[in-house]
């Protein structure tokens, strides 16, 4: 017997979620079908050391849509995004360099640096907020297609280039060239000071197998600061209980619409029949029909894996397989019996709670991209170490510490394969280096999951365990993101879709695909929207 | 012949030498004030931030916060007359209140117009103490006509009080060794032996979050204030100033005096104050009871429904209705009100206010006039306002007891 649906979304990631909550909305009857015995894709917290709470994928969370926070009540189903504020940034001549959240705070810590960098920062953050203030417009819109002369791609277009004129002539020359410059060389415009350069560095190759100094890395930088929390561009928050919290409350609310959700359900293939998606059959043989299908898996694995070569053009295919979507960093979750002593920092000193790098100079990150290329780990890597429990209390108890390590570079292949003497080993990489900053912290440890790209594809389904299900390079973003011909939503055949990260506007926890694939979807079957539009009241 | 003038030293005189005072704890406070930010409450330094408003109003709703509350003003009534009095002076049923209870009240004027509200603690048969931001012990000696066998006494020089607010506050009382926090349901009192004396603990506050308030003997206000600080740092403790209480208690939907309402004995122009109705409170107008200060005109009042609204609103768009003008229209043509605090809810994900309406136009359509500064540039915009009847923020661990993860 076979069940039937209006809609089936594969993948109970958060973007899976959120297309699936607004089609329910939109009066569908939706299913999710989930591979894992969990939801939450890589927004997802478990207990994996009993007293701990991990989010072992995604730790912080800045580009979650607000309208769509708002819109599916999502604090009414549980969550609380936090605002999280303090980085700190070691160097190994025993000093740091700190962010602040405090405007005089922020420019006394780089003036102790550099006097030049610290009033420089005025004019590298009105840039960078110019930028980001462009992109924001875009964030809940379906990318135009230059090539169509449909009305609505038109006007799209239209709108796209009055947003980019109204910048003026001049600011758009910079920005084109911001969009292909590498960090490196967009920082190096600013600033003086090596740590300083460091700093700002950092967000510029996060999940990118790019180095500072290769084109196109600025953009992953603005990619980084073009979020919010309550307005504030720029900030980061972390989701109470863990980024599981995003994902169980999203799928709330699509219950609260009438939405199913089966996990444990993972999806052998697309149904196609005479040019059309009819349904999905799961790996137990299972069929389920419906007459949309949406795919919340990376833009490869959809067309590689679950639909068959021959129901889609072969260069679809094609452009499938030479989709940019590399694995370049690792994690590692730790459980602390205690509070890490970092003795450059005095006792008591806020930014104990916030989150630590160990990164001097940018020459480093460019030596531990190299190690990359070479298709090792970085023996010297870069650690954003993000002490999430020392904001939420229902992570750990009391003195209990979950830490999460985000770590670059770690490629999707050794040579030999990854094995767990090679992963346990990059764990150790990773130790040493805090150590080098904070002597006591491996003798705090009570658990940890270390994570290769090898472990994230295998558990989330991520190709290579790139977090951004694809790289967020200028061939592949707006009209380009997946692939040019395919960026609004639609697969290759009637009624099959996509809806991941992959899809613009890209990767972070968002929400963002997910809800403009469901508004095409609607506006495919002629129903009226649901899906806010615009976020941006600025 | 020269008039009698008997010069005393200058010393001999208590002068007053500055307008603002510190509170019990303000060798503590003023320590964590990083960039000494402070306002003026009832004369005393109340701290405005600490380090950061937004952390600190986090932590109220995911940690816990401190809030100095020691400028709240407090009074002591004892004596046989003492419930007799307070029940003819506030709204509520105090012959009915239970011992170690606390009530929230307002007391008004025979022309039903709020002269002020508080907490109304009763600590015993013939013993209570009243909390109110503002003084107001002419006002109680006026209430007392008549009653012979009540002494109203101002305490507030002798209570330091700490609210301690959000979801770790009973975890952290409880470490601290308060054994039996955790049974203490909302708006009891407890007490426990604390340093040279004791510490009355009550299940209340301004935040709308599971939290309590602490009060305690001058002397022993540097310890309390230690001891949570000590013992806090793993629970999250955050000192917390004005401006993340303020945004806690728009949430809560708790009203300011002298920014929801004008009280009654300050207002020199007609129409200015208010009554308890208007401002929605008529769920603590307790008509059974046979008199109180305002009962007949408040019952006229009701029963004419012909009375303003102060409304909760939730606004389109994330821009905060400071100082916005209401009307029935989006034109803008028929005025209908203004509103009296406006923000954005970091936890609620809504641009949220009170506004106060003509009895004409409640139930009808709302729109604020909102202006807004963007580099200076002011912008003009009217968003639509939609009715909400709930509090903005209303976690089931306030009303809980035991209180989740304690």
């Amino acid at each position: 017997m076979t069940t039937r649906y209006d809609a089936i979304v594969i993948g109970a990631g958060h973007n899976g979620l959120t297309n699936a909550a607004y089609l329910a909305k939109g009066g569908l009857d939706v299913l999710v079908v989930e591979k894992n015995d969990y939801i939450g894709g890589a927004a997802v917290s478990r207990e994996l050391h009993e007293g701990w709470i991990y989010s072992n994928c995604s730790y912080v969370c800045s580009l979650l849509r607000q309208s769509i926070h708002r819109d599916l009540d999502l604090t009414r189903h549980g969550l609380m995004i936090v605002p999280y504020a303090g980085t700190t940034n070691f160097s190994r001549n025993g000093d740091y360099i700190a962010e602040y959240t405090d405007q005089a705070m922020r420019y006394r810590e780089v003036r102790r640096h550099s006097l030049r960098d610290a009033d420089a920062m005025v004019r590298y953050e009105t840039d960078l907020m110019r930028y980001a203030k462009l992109i924001r417009h875009f964030l809940l819109r379906t990318p135009a297609d230059p090539t169509s002369f449909k009305p609505r791609d038109l006007a799209e277009l239209v709108f796209m280039g009055k947003k980019f004129a109204g910048m003026g002539a001049e600011q758009v020359y910079e920005f084109i060239r911001f969009m292909t410059m590498s960090a490196g060389d967009f920082l190096d415009e600013y600033f003086e000071n090596e740590l300083v350069k460091a700093l700002f560095s950092t967000s510029s190759i996060i999940g990118t197998a790019l180095g500072v100094y290769s084109p196109g890395t600025a953009y992953v930088l603005l990619h980084h600061v073009m979020g919010d929390v309550d307005g504030a561009v720029g900030a980061w928050g972390l989701a109470r209980g863990g980024m599981g919290a995003i994902s169980n409350a999203i799928a709330g609310a699509l219950r609260e619409h009438g939405g199913e959700i089966r996990t444990g359900a993972p999806v052998q293939q697309i149904i196609v029949r005479n040019g059309r998606a009819v349904g999905v059959a799961l790996d137990n043989g299972e069929e389920i029909r419906a007459d949309i299908v949406v795919s919340n898996l990376d833009p490869k694995r959809t067309f590689t894996v679950i639909m068959d070569r021959n129901d889609i053009p072969a260069d679809l295919r094609k452009k499938a397989e030479h989709f940019k979507i590399r694995g370049s960093s690792g994690k590692v979750n730790i459980a602390l019996t205690g509070a890490p002593d970092f003795p450059s920092l005095p006792a008591g000193h806020p930014l104990r709670h916030g989150s630590f790098q160990f990164l001097d100079t940018m020459e480093r990150m460019e030596r531990a991209y190299d190690d990359w290329k070479h298709g090792r780990w970085s023996e010297d890597p870069f650690i954003e170490m993000t002490q999430s429990s020392m904001w939420d209390p229902t992570l750990a108890a009391p003195g209990h510490y979950f830490v999460s390590c985000f770590i670059q570079y770690c490629p999707a292949a050794v040579q030999g394969g990854w094995t767990p003497a090679k992963r346990d080993a990059f764990g150790k990489t990773v130790i040493d280096q805090i150590c080098n900053y904070s002597p006591n912290f491996r003798d705090l440890i009570a658990h940890m999951e270390v994570r290769t790209p090898y472990e994230i594809e295998h558990e989330i389904g991520l190709t290579e365990g790139n977090i951004f299900q694809g790289e967020l390079t200028i061939d592949q973003l707006m009209f380009n993101r997946p692939f040019p011909g395919y960026s609004q939503y639609r697969g290759p055949v009637k009624g099959m879709y996509l809806c991941g990260s992959g899809t613009h506007p890209g990767g972070g926890v968002s929400s963002a695909c997910g809800a403009n694939s469901a508004r095409e979807i609607l506006r495919d079957l002629r129903r009226p929207n649901v899906v806010p539009e615009d976020d941006v009241d600025e | 012949m020269s008039p009698m003038v008997r010069l005393r030293a200058s010393r001999d005189i208590a002068h007053i030498h500055r307008g603002i005072m510190p509170t019990p704890f303000h060798s503590r406070s003023s320590r964590l004030n990083l960039n000494q930010q402070w306002s003026q409450w009832n004369g005393f330094a109340s701290a405005v931030y600490y380090a950061d408003p937004q952390l600190e109003y986090f932590a109220t709703r995911n940690t816990c916060g401190v809030f100095d509350t020691s400028p709240m003003r407090k009074y002591r009534f004892a004596g046989s007359d003492a419930a007799a009095m307070l029940d003819r002076m506030v709204t509520r049923d105090v012959m009915a209140q239970p011992v170690d209870t606390v009530a929230y009240n307002v007391w008004c004027t025979d022309t039903g117009k709020v002269v002020d509200d508080g907490t109304l603690f009763r600590l015993g048969a013939e013993e209570f103490m009243l909390c109110c931001a503002d003084p107001g012990y002419d006002w109680f000696c006026l209430a007392a006509v008549g009653f012979d066998a009540v002494a109203i006494t101002d305490i507030s020089e002798d209570l330091a009080a700490l609210a301690l607010q959000g979801p770790t506050s009973c975890a952290l009382l409880k470490a601290l060794g308060f054994a039996g926090i955790d049974q203490c349901k909302p708006f009891q009192v407890m007490r426990f032996p604390f340093g040279s004396g004791r510490l009355l603990v009550s299940r209340t506050g301004y935040t709308g979050d599971l939290g309590y308030e602490l009060w305690v003997q001058p002397q022993d206000a540097e310890l309390l204030w230690d001891e949570l600080f000590t013992r806090g740092g793993v629970y999250g403790i955050q000192p917390m100033g004005d401006e993340s209480l303020e945004m806690a208690r728009v949430e809560a939907g708790f009203l300011a005096p002298d920014v929801d309402f004008h009280g009654s004995l300050h207002t020199v122009e007609r129409g200015h104050d208010h009554s308890p109705l208007e401002l929605g409170l008529g769920w603590i107008l307790n008509f059974r009871k046979q008199h109180f200060s305002g009962r007949a005109a408040l019952i006229a009042q009701k029963e004419s429904g012909n009375y303003r609204r102060l409304l909760k609103l939730d606004i389109e768009g994330n821009k905060p209705a400071q100082h916005s003008i209401l009307y029935a229209d989006r034109k803008c043509a028929t005025e209908i009100g203004y509103i009296t605090s406006a923000l954005w809810s970091p936890v609620v994900k809504a641009n949220i206010a009170y506004g106060l309406v003509e009895a004409k136009y409640f139930g009808g359509q709302i729109w604020a006039e909102i202006y807004h500064q963007k580099e200076l540039r002011w912008q003009r915009k009217v968003a639509r306002c939609t009715r909400v009847t709930k509090p903005f923020w209303a976690p089931e661990r306030a009303k809980l007891t035991p209180p989740p993860d304690c």
